[in-house]
């Protein structure tokens, strides 16, 4: 009987680690399939063919990239420990500004990343401390207020000599230090096959792309170990019932202030990133940034390693689908150029209700985890 | 104490020994006491939810907690593990350590560990993870470590057989796979209790542990909570059902709007005169612990008389 039990037991277990290896194989390569299909529509004439090599060209450009690393760790915020962060695009801020000052300044870029980080770091710390006692809702209120307060600093006037103002920090004055790590070369490149061409190494080039996207897999891959591990577990014990983990001997608000700080470091790197290939302006990273990385989020599913990915690359390239498409459909008369951007952040918008309504786990997400009411 | 060394909580009549030589005064003090409270006092706006001046739990022994609804159980279950802080100063300790403002962490840390009246199972996680939740001083819990597997894996592994052999005893082993919220109620009190367990705790408060729970599975939780005791647990529970405080209970605390109003054998507590009024209100001298009471014509015969008395009293 017991023997029988143990069978079916385990090969449930095992059914459930095949489906989610499937499922992500499936998400993996319906993301491939997906770039490769752009690839080759692009060289198609016509509309068709403008629209999807923009779509990949924003599918793969260092901004998508820097928000799936801010979308990770929104997700370790939101999906594993179910903290309300409404603030992340001011981690970004931090880091990013970190880093800039930091260089422009005339330090040299390991100290200009470790600035970028210790900012997001005591950020963290100085919204935990208060908050992560109080119930989730609070964190959402500080948090948002607190990335607005960031950016209206960083705006005054008065600190231009530090932060630069509202004009921000041109890229020429700390993206030396990292291209100058290029081991890629000069001169253009496409990637074969496709309609990319950009510079190896220069200002928005493939160097950036290929470190960006290089810190994608390995942020993914970092994340992927800490959601097995016990402390993974811990998290979403303290997501489901902060109570309950508190009853069996956990440090419920330290585990919680950790997940605040790591997300909050991804948030700056993500914020590094970010305006590596612009240049450092505080409104390009307001509360605007903060609803992306959220739509980026449920788009792919929280609680999933592959959601952020997924998610971000989607979000972007549906929006840029949905722009050409209406103007390539609806007549200048009817909407211009400028409203057809707008249009598409409207279907935006309603797309993020249709998927917290009829898909609430997103593309990745596993629904069995949704099913209960709490 | 010669005969300490021979311990044996599954025997009736040694633990009847132990209790024997204890006053049956609310607030008696205890040979070994493993909880000792004082001046454990809350108030929630003018009203006084909980005031006990001293209570001690004697080590190793079934100690049940009732009282009417409102008396202040769940209130002081919060407060003794930190649930809930005390308006005053009070003092508690356990099991030899000082625990007056302590953390509810911590609290689970020294070994007094809870269950709750509403279950918290976690409910979109599987039964498995639950369990593994409770198990402490897990080195994969520390952040750094945890990315290393090799570092937390042969825990990890240990961990699980205690998980399964647990799981087992409360016959929740075939739903290890199963989100816990696809669980029935009394299935997910089963596995709160087996959580509370995985900490190893020295004692386990059970907040009305039977609410909700149908009678067949009801004889297999009174098992269970002998089965605790046997092994050396000391267990405290809040209950209303007093088949069950006077089948398992070997000392039961009386609380009535706040205070701790008797102590006892489940015997002499329950045809106690202050208990029976403060359960039932004045004039009745019913034995609470009696079989006939939940048979339906008792239950008209008293809610004729005190329709009675109340008629009497508006009169």
């Amino acid at each position: 009987m017991s023997v029988t039990e143990d069978l079916t037991t385990g090969s449930e277990k095992d059914e459930a680690q095949r489906e989610s290896r499937n499922k992500l194989l499936y998400a993996g390569g319906g993301l491939v399939a997906f770039l490769v299909a752009l690839a080759v529509l692009s060289h198609l004439p016509g509309t068709v063919g403008q629209i999807s090599a923009s779509m990949l060209r924003v599918a793969i450009q260092p901004q998508t990239a820097a928000l799936v690393i801010a979308v990770i760790g929104l997700n370790i915020h939101f999906g594993y420990t179910g903290l309300l962060n409404m603030g992340q695009a001011g981690f970004m801020m931090l880091g990013a500004y970190g880093f800039s000052i930091a260089i422009w300044k005339g330090q040299p870029m390991v100290v200009g990343v470790l600035a970028g980080f210790a900012a997001a770091f005591v950020f963290a710390l100085l919204l935990g401390i208060p908050t992560l006692k109080l119930r989730g809702d609070y964190l959402a209120i500080v948090t948002i207020s607190a990335a607005e307060i960031l950016r209206y600093t960083g705006r005054l006037a008065k600190l231009e000599d530090f932060t630069g103002a509202a004009q921000g920090i041109p890229g020429s004055q700390y993206r030396g230090p990292f291209s100058n790590l290029s081991f890629l070369g000069d001169g253009q490149w496409t990637f074969p096959g496709t309609k990319l061409t950009y510079y190896l190494t220069g200002t928005d080039d493939w160097w950036t792309r290929l470190v960006a996207w290089g810190l994608v897999a390995l942020c993914s891959y970092l994340v992927f170990l800490l959601a097995r591990s016990p402390w993974g577990r811990l998290l979403r014990g303290i997501r489901e019932d902060e109570d309950a983990i508190r009853s069996l001997g956990k440090n419920v608000f330290a585990v919680k202030m950790q997940a605040l700080v790591i997300g909050g470091l991804f948030g700056a790197l993500g914020g590094i990133i970010f305006i590596l290939p612009a240049s450092m302006q505080p409104d390009a990273m307001g509360r605007n940034l903060t609803f992306f990385a959220w739509t980026a989020l449920l788009l792919g599913g929280a609680a999933t390693v592959f959601g952020p990915v997924l998610g971000s690359i989607l979000f972007f390239s549906v929006r840029i689908f949905l722009q050409g498409v209406t103007n390539a459909v609806v007549p200048n008369s009817v909407m211009n150029t400028q409203q057809t951007e707008q249009f598409a952040w409207i279907c935006i918008g309603v797309m993020l209700m249709l998927i917290v309504i009829f898909r609430p786990q997103g593309l990745v997400g596993d629904k069995r985890e949704l099913r209960f009411n709490v | 104490m010669s005969e300490v060394a021979t311990r044996d909580y599954a025997d009736p009549a040694f633990r009847a020994q132990l209790v024997s030589g204890v006053d049956r005064t609310p607030g008696a003090g205890k040979p070994d006491p493993i909880l000792v409270v004082d001046s454990v006092v809350r108030h929630f706006g003018g009203m006084t939810a909980v005031d006990v001046d001293h209570l001690e739990v004697q080590r190793g022994i079934i100690t049940a907690l009732i009282g009417p609804n409102g008396a202040g159980k769940t209130t002081f279950f919060n407060l003794v593990t930190g649930f809930d802080r005390p308006s005053q100063g009070a003092h508690w300790s356990f099991d030899g350590k000082t625990l007056d403002k302590t953390s509810a962490s911590a609290v689970a840390q020294a070994g007094m560990v809870r269950t709750f009246q509403l279950t918290k199972a976690l409910n979109r996680m599987t039964v498995m993870d639950n369990m593994m939740l409770g198990a402490t001083e897990q080195s994969g819990e520390n952040l750094l470590k945890s990315i290393f597997k090799p570092l937390w894996h042969g825990q990890e592994r240990e961990i699980e057989e205690r998980a399964k052999d647990l799981l087992d005893r409360f016959k929740l082993l075939p739903k290890k796979d199963d989100y816990a919220g696809s669980l029935s109620g009394g299935q997910r009190k089963l596995l709160e209790m087996a959580r509370a367990l995985m900490t190893s705790p020295k004692m386990i408060m059970l907040d009305e542990p039977m609410a909700g729970v149908n009678p067949a599975l009801t004889q297999s939780l009174l098992g269970h909570i002998q089965s605790l005791r046997d092994e050396g647990t000391t267990v405290l529970f809040v209950e209303h059902d007093m088949h069950m405080v006077r089948h398992i209970s070997d000392w039961v605390v009386v609380m009535a709007e706040g205070r701790v109003i008797a102590e006892g054998p489940a015997d002499s507590v329950m045809s106690d005169q202050g208990v029976i009024d403060a359960y039932l209100g004045a004039h009745h001298d019913m034995d609470l612990g009696d079989d006939s009471l939940l048979e339906d014509d008792a239950v008209k015969d008293m809610a004729a008389e005190v329709a009675q008395e109340d008629a009497e009293g508006n009169a």
